[in-house]
C-alpha cells in the first residue's frame, strides 16, 4: 500500500509524569489510535488515526492526555490551508465524496450573536419568575382565525389537533440507525418526562420506544422506512420530511454497517443493506402532490394528528413554506444551513442552503402579510446552541425550536464529526454493541431533562426581564430584538431595528 | 403641531371614566375634577377626553374628528373625503385661546355617511369595515391629516397639555354626554405630539390606557395581519383596534374580548374544575395568543353601550371601580372618584385580568328619552 | 445490607473500577503516586470480566451463608453478624486457599509470590460509597 499523504489532524499529547499506563485510553479508543504494547504494557498513540473525539482524554483517570488540533502544517497558505489540502489528499486516495457528520463547521455568520434581547427598565416592571408563574407552554398546530359561539355562549369552533409543549424545544429528527437505541431511548424518555416531543427521523419507531408514541413526531421520508399503519397511529404528529439543512436537495444514506438486526427489523430492510432515501419523494414532484400526501396522512390518521412538513431553508424558502401552509400543513419545520446530520457530503453541508435566521425572518413576515400565519406553526432547526438562541428565534416568529446537536452534546457528543463511520466512541452514533453500551440511558435521560430544565429556567428569567409572563407575548415580537453588525438589508429581512434605535 | 414619531414612546398615565347608566347627559366639569386630583400622573405632555352622546343631531352619521398638521393637510383631506364618503356636514371644532396650550393643529369635524355605491363589489359588504379601511387610508396616505375619532354620536378631544387646560381649550363645558373618559399622560420623551395623546379611537371604541405593553410587538403584528396597520406606535392604538377586531368583526362579547386579551394563566386553567370552562379558556388562549396583552396595563375602553375597565393578569397598574346612584366610575385612583361625587355607595379595586363592564341600562335610557 | 451490584449492560470495560480500587487500598494520596509505588501496589479486589462486548465488574458478594467463612481453616475469614460484611484478616491467613476454591464467584484473589490471599472486597471500610462505584463512569456499578 502506498504511503498515505493525508496529514494527521490531531496531536495526542501524553504527559509521561502523569500516565500510569492503566490502559483505559486504549480500551476506549474505537479508532485504533491508542494502543497498549502486549510485551511491556506500555501505551502509545498512532496520531494519524485520531479523530479528536476526546473519549480517551475524558476517561483518563490522571488527566495525562490532551488531544489538540494540529496547527497549520508546512508552509502557510491562506487559501491552500491544511484543511483544504487534507480534503484533496483524502479524495485522491479514496476517489469518493467527502463525508462528514454534524452541522457545518465553517464560520458562517451567526445572526443569533448579532441580535440582542430587550429588558424592562422603569417604564414597565420586569417580572420575577420566582414569584410569578412564567408560561412557556406552547401549542403547535393550525389555529382558527376566530372563535364562534352559539346562542348559549358555547364555542362552536373546533380546534385542529395540537401538540402541547411545556417548553418550546423539541428533539429533532434523529433516526434509530443513525443513532443508537440508547440515544433514541434517552431522547424519547426525556421528551416524555419533560412535556415535549422527540422525532423518530426516518428510521421507524423501535418496539421498545413504542410506549413513548404519544411524545413521538414520526417521520415519513422519501425512503418510507418503517412506515406502517401502527407507526402512524402510535404518534403525536406525523412529519413529511422533504429536506434537511445539512443536505438540502439530496437523499439519505445509512451505511449497511449500521443496519444491525434490530435496525433492519425497525426499518423493514435487509440486515447489512445500505438504507438509501431517494433525493425527492418520488410521489411528490410538485406542491399539489405534497397536498395529496398531507391529506393522505390526515386521512390515514383520521384527522387526529397535526401534519408537519419539514423543509431545508433554501433560497426560495418563502414561497415553499407558504405553499406548504396552503397545502394544508399544520406545522412547517425549517432547517437552516447549520443543521446537523449523521452523514452528509461535506460539500453539500457546507455550501447549500441559507441561515435559519434569515429564512425565519422572511417566512414569518410573509405568512403574516398573507394573513395565514395562524394556519400553521413554525418550528425552526439548525444550530440552536442555547436558550438565548431559542428566545431570539421565538421573538423572530418561531413557535418552537428543534434541537439535535445540542441534545447530543448533552448526551456526551464531543463533535468529532465522525458519526458516519459508525464508530462513535460515545455510544451515540453507532450500532456497535461494544460502543452502544457506553451510553447508559438512565444517565442520558437525566442529562437531557437537566438540559431542558436549565434552558427553561433561563428562558423564564429572560421573559420576566422583558416584562412578560407568557411566551405568547414573545412570539413574533421583534420589538424585543435589536441588531448589530448587520447591513440594512439583513436588518430589514429580520425585521429588527439596529441597536440604538 | 409636531410630527408623528416613528418609534414607540413609553408613558405612564392617569385615567378616569364616568358613565350615567340611564343615559342622562352632563358636561365636562365632573371628569375634569376627577382628573385634577391625579395631576401627579401626568407631565403636561398629553391629555384628552372622549365623550359619548354629544351629537344627537347627527346621531346617524359617523363623526370624524380630524387633526391636520396645517391647512394644506386639511385641504388634502377635503379633496380626498368626497371620493370615499358622503360628507353631510362639516365645521371647525370650536376652541378658545388658552394659556399653556400652543402649537395646536388645525381641528375640524366631518359628519359622514358611507354611500351605498361604495360597497358595491366590496367583500364583506360591511360599511364599518369600509370605514375602518378608509380611516387607515387617511392616516397612512393623506399627508398631514389624522383621524382622532370616527364613531357615531361621540368624539375625542385631545392635545398636548394637562387635562384642565385641554378641556378649557376645547370648550368642553359646552358639550353634554352620558359617558366621559379622560386621560393624562406622562410620556418619557420631551415634546408631545397632539395625535399621540389619548384617547385612541376607532369607530365607537375608544381607549385610554395606563401602562406599557411588553407584548406590543406581538399585538401590533396580530392586528396588522388582520388589516389594521399601526401608524401611531402606541399601545392604546393597538388596543382600540383589538376591540374593534374582536367585538365587531369576530363578534365576541365584551367579556370574551377581554378574556382574549387577559386570559387566565395556564396554572389556573389547569386547576379549573369546570371542564366546559376549561375547554373554553384553552381554546381562547390557543386561538388568541397574539391578542394576549402582557406587561402592565390598566385600560378604560369606552363604547356606545358603556365602558369597560380591565387590568393585566398581574395587576401591575391600578384601576378602581365605583357606583353611586345612576353613575358608574372607573379611575386610576379612588380619590378621583370621591372628588366628583363624594363617597361612593360601592367601590372596589379591579381584579387582575377580570374586566368590569358598566353598560347603559336600556330600560332607563328609553324612559329618559320618553320623558324628554 | 447494602451491596455492590453490577449492571452488565452498561459496563464499558474501561476498568476504572480496578484502578480506583487499587488507589483506594494503596494508602497514597494521589493516583499517580499510588501507581509509581510499584513495590506496594495492591491487587484490585474488583475484576472486570470481559468477552467481546460483554463485560462486567465482579467483587466479593458478601454472601449471607458465605462458603469462604465456612471453609477457612485459620479463622481468618469472618462475617460480621451486625453488618453482614465478610472480612479477611491477613495476619491470621495461612494461605491454604480453601476460600478461593469455595467462592462460587471468583471474588477472592491470591498472591502467587506470598502464597496468601491478598485481596478481597472490603466495601472500602464500609464508609460512604465504595471507590469502584463512585468512579464508574457509566453507573454500571451501584451500591444499594
Amino acid at each position: 500500500m502506498p504511503l498515505s499523504l493525508i496529514p494527521a489532524e490531531f496531536n495526542v499529547q501524553r504527559d509521561a509524569d502523569l500516565c500510569i499506563e492503566c490502559g483505559v485510553c486504549t480500551r476506549q479508543c474505537a479508532h485504533g489510535c491508542q494502543n497498549i504494547d502486549p510485551e511491556d504494557g506500555s501505551v502509545s498513540s498512532d496520531e494519524k488515526l485520531c479523530v479528536g473525539c476526546q473519549r480517551c482524554v475524558t476517561l483518563c483517570p490522571t488527566g495525562a492526555l490532551q488531544v489538540v488540533q494540529r496547527a497549520e502544517q508546512g508552509r502557510y497558505h491562506a487559501v491552500w490551508n491544511t484543511g483544504a489540502r487534507r480534503a484533496i489528499a483524502r479524495q485522491a486516495e479514496s476517489g469518493g465524496m467527502l463525508l462528514t457528520g454534524m452541522g457545518a463547521d465553517k464560520p458562517f455568520p451567526l445572526y443569533w450573536d448579532r441580535l440582542f434581547l430587550n429588558a424592562s427598565q422603569v417604564t414597565n416592571p420586569s417580572i420575577d419568575p420566582l414569584r410569578e408563574p412564567m408560561e412557556l407552554r406552547t401549542f403547535l398546530g393550525a389555529k382558527p382565525d376566530k372563535i364562534e359561539f352559539d346562542q348559549q355562549g358555547k364555542p362552536l369552533t373546533k380546534l385542529s389537533p395540537q401538540l402541547e409543549l411545556e417548553i418550546p424545544v423539541i428533539f429533532s429528527a434523529m433516526s434509530y440507525g443513525s443513532i443508537s437505541l440508547s440515544a433514541a431511548m434517552s431522547l424519547a424518555r426525556a421528551a416524555a418526562e419533560s412535556g415535549t416531543y422527540f422525532n423518530t427521523g426516518e428510521g421507524g419507531l423501535h418496539r421498545s420506544l413504542a410506549q413513548y408514541g404519544s411524545n413521538a413526531i414520526v417521520q415519513v421520508a422519501s425512503g418510507r422506512f418503517g412506515v406502517t399503519p401502527a407507526y402512524l397511529e402510535n404518534s403525536a404528529a406525523v412529519e413529511i420530511k422533504i429536506g434537511q439543512g445539512a443536505k438540502p436537495g439530496i437523499g439519505g444514506h445509512l451505511p449497511g454497517e449500521k443496519v444491525s438486526a434490530d435496525v433492519s427489523a425497525t426499518r423493514m430492510i435487509p440486515q447489512g443493506a445500505d438504507a438509501i432515501s431517494p433525493a425527492p419523494h418520488h410521489d411528490i414532484y410538485s406542491i399539489e402532490d405534497l397536498k395529496q400526501l398531507i391529506y393522505a396522512l390526515k386521512e390515514a390518521t383520521g384527522y387526529s394528528k397535526p401534519i408537519s412538513v419539514k423543509i431545508a431553508a433554501v433560497h426560495n424558502v418563502v414561497p415553499i413554506a407558504s405553499g406548504a401552509v396552503r397545502a394544508g400543513a399544520d406545522i412547517v419545520a425549517m432547517d437552516g444551513v447549520r443543521g446537523g446530520s449523521g452523514a452528509t457530503p461535506t460539500m453539500i453541508r457546507d455550501n447549500v442552503g441559507i441561515p435559519i435566521e434569515l429564512a425565519l425572518g422572511a417566512v414569518d413576515a410573509q405568512l403574516r402579510k398573507d394573513g395565514i400565519r395562524h394556519r400553521a406553526s413554525l418550528v425552526v432547526a439548525g444550530g440552536f446552541r442555547n436558550s438565548a438562541d431559542v428566545m431570539k428565534a421565538i421573538a423572530l416568529g418561531a413557535d418552537a425550536v428543534y434541537i439535535g446537536t445540542a441534545a447530543l452534546i448533552g448526551l456526551g457528543c464531543h463533535m468529532c464529526q465522525k458519526c458516519y463511520t459508525g464508530k462513535c466512541t460515545w455510544g451515540i452514533a453507532t450500532q456497535d454493541p461494544y460502543l452502544t453500551k457506553r451510553l447508559n440511558p438512565e444517565i442520558g435521560v437525566r442529562r437531557l431533562k437537566n438540559l431542558l430544565r436549565a434552558w427553561g429556567l433561563e428562558m423564564k428569567e429572560m421573559l420576566g426581564g422583558m416584562g412578560m409572563n407568557s411566551i405568547d407575548s414573545l412570539r413574533g415580537n421583534r420589538e424585543m430584538l435589536r441588531g448589530i453588525d448587520m447591513t440594512e438589508q439583513e436588518l430589514e429581512i429580520l425585521g429588527v431595528l439596529p441597536a440604538g434605535r | 403641531m409636531h410630527r408623528l414619531p416613528d418609534f414607540k414612546i413609553p408613558a405612564a398615565c392617569g385615567t378616569a371614566g364616568i358613565l350615567d347608566r340611564t343615559g342622562r347627559r352632563f358636561n365636562s366639569e365632573d371628569v375634569v375634577r376627577a382628573m385634577s386630583v391625579m395631576r401627579e400622573r401626568g407631565n403636561g405632555l398629553g391629555a384628552g377626553f372622549v365623550v359619548y352622546g354629544i351629537y344627537p343631531e347627527h346621531a346617524e352619521e359617523y363623526a370624524l374628528h380630524i387633526m391636520a398638521m396645517d391647512q394644506a393637510g386639511l385641504d388634502r383631506l377635503r379633496e380626498y373625503l368626497p371620493t370615499a364618503l358622503e360628507v353631510v356636514h362639516d365645521e371647525e371644532i370650536p376652541t378658545r385661546p388658552t394659556p399653556t396650550i400652543h402649537d395646536e393643529p388645525v381641528l375640524w369635524r366631518f359628519f359622514v355617511r358611507v354611500p351605498e355605491k361604495r360597497l358595491v363589489g366590496v367583500e364583506p359588504r360591511d360599511e364599518r369595515d369600509y370605514l375602518v379601511s378608509t380611516i387607515m387610508f387617511i392616516n397612512q396616505e393623506v399627508e398631514g391629516a389624522y383621524v382622532a375619532s370616527s364613531g357615531k354620536n361621540m368624539g375625542v378631544f385631545k392635545g398636548v397639555g394637562y387635562p384642565e387646560p385641554i378641556a378649557e381649550f376645547y370648550r368642553l363645558e359646552e358639550y353634554l354626554g352620558h359617558l366621559w373618559v379622560s386621560h393624562t399622560r406622562f410620556p418619557t420623551n420631551t415634546g408631545g405630539w397632539w395625535g399621540g395623546a389619548h384617547p385612541f379611537d376607532v369607530l365607537e371604541w375608544s381607549i385610554v390606557h395606563n401602562g406599557e405593553l411588553s407584548s406590543y410587538g406581538v399585538n401590533k403584528r396580530y392586528v396588522e395581519s388582520n388589516g389594521y396597520p399601526c401608524t401611531l406606535f402606541t399601545d392604546s392604538e393597538v388596543i382600540s383596534y383589538m376591540f374593534d377586531l374582536l367585538c365587531r368583526r369576530h363578534k365576541l362579547s365584551i367579556e370574551m374580548a377581554c378574556l382574549a386579551m387577559a386570559c387566565p394563566e395556564w396554572e389556573d386553567i389547569d386547576r379549573e374544575p369546570d371542564l366546559t370552562r376549561k375547554h373554553l379558556l384553552t381554546l381562547m388562549r390557543q386561538t388568541y395568543a397574539g391578542a394576549l396583552l402582557n406587561g402592565p396595563f390598566a385600560v378604560i375602553a369606552g363604547y356606545d353601550g358603556g365602558m369597560v375597565g380591565f387590568c393585566d393578569r398581574l395587576k401591575l397598574r391600578p384601576l378602581a371601580a365605583a357606583i353611586k346612584g345612576d353613575r358608574s366610575y372607573l379611575a386610576s385612583e379612588e380619590a378621583a372618584i370621591w372628588a366628583v361625587d363624594g363617597e361612593p355607595e360601592e367601590s372596589w379595586p379591579i381584579d387582575a385580568g377580570k374586566p368590569v363592564v358598566f353598560t347603559l341600562e336600556e330600560e332607563k335610557v328609553a324612559s329618559l328619552a320618553h320623558s324628554c | 445490607m447494602k451491596r455492590i451490584y453490577t449492571k452488565e449492560e452498561y459496563c464499558i470495560g474501561c476498568r476504572l473500577c480496578e484502578i480506583y480500587c487499587i488507589f483506594e487500598h494503596s494508602g497514597h494520596q494521589t493516583l499517580v503516586k499510588a501507581f509509581r509505588d510499584e513495590e506496594n501496589l495492591p491487587e484490585p479486589a474488583v475484576m472486570v470480566e470481559e468477552e467481546g462486548p460483554i463485560s462486567f465488574a465482579l467483587q466479593c458478594r458478601h454472601c449471607e451463608d458465605a462458603p469462604c467463612v465456612a471453609a477457612c481453616i485459620a479463622g481468618a475469614m469472618t462475617r460480621d453478624p451486625e453488618t453482614g460484611v465478610v472480612h479477611h484478616d491477613a495476619e491470621k491467613c495461612v494461605g491454604c486457599w480453601s476460600c478461593v476454591m469455595m467462592c462460587p464467584f471468583g471474588g477472592i484473589h491470591i498472591d502467587l509470590e506470598e502464597g496468601k490471599v491478598v485481596s478481597k472486597c472490603d466495601l472500602c471500610g464500609e464508609e460512604g460509597i465504595p471507590a469502584c462505584v463512585l468512579h464508574c463512569p457509566n453507573e454500571a456499578l451501584v451500591y444499594e
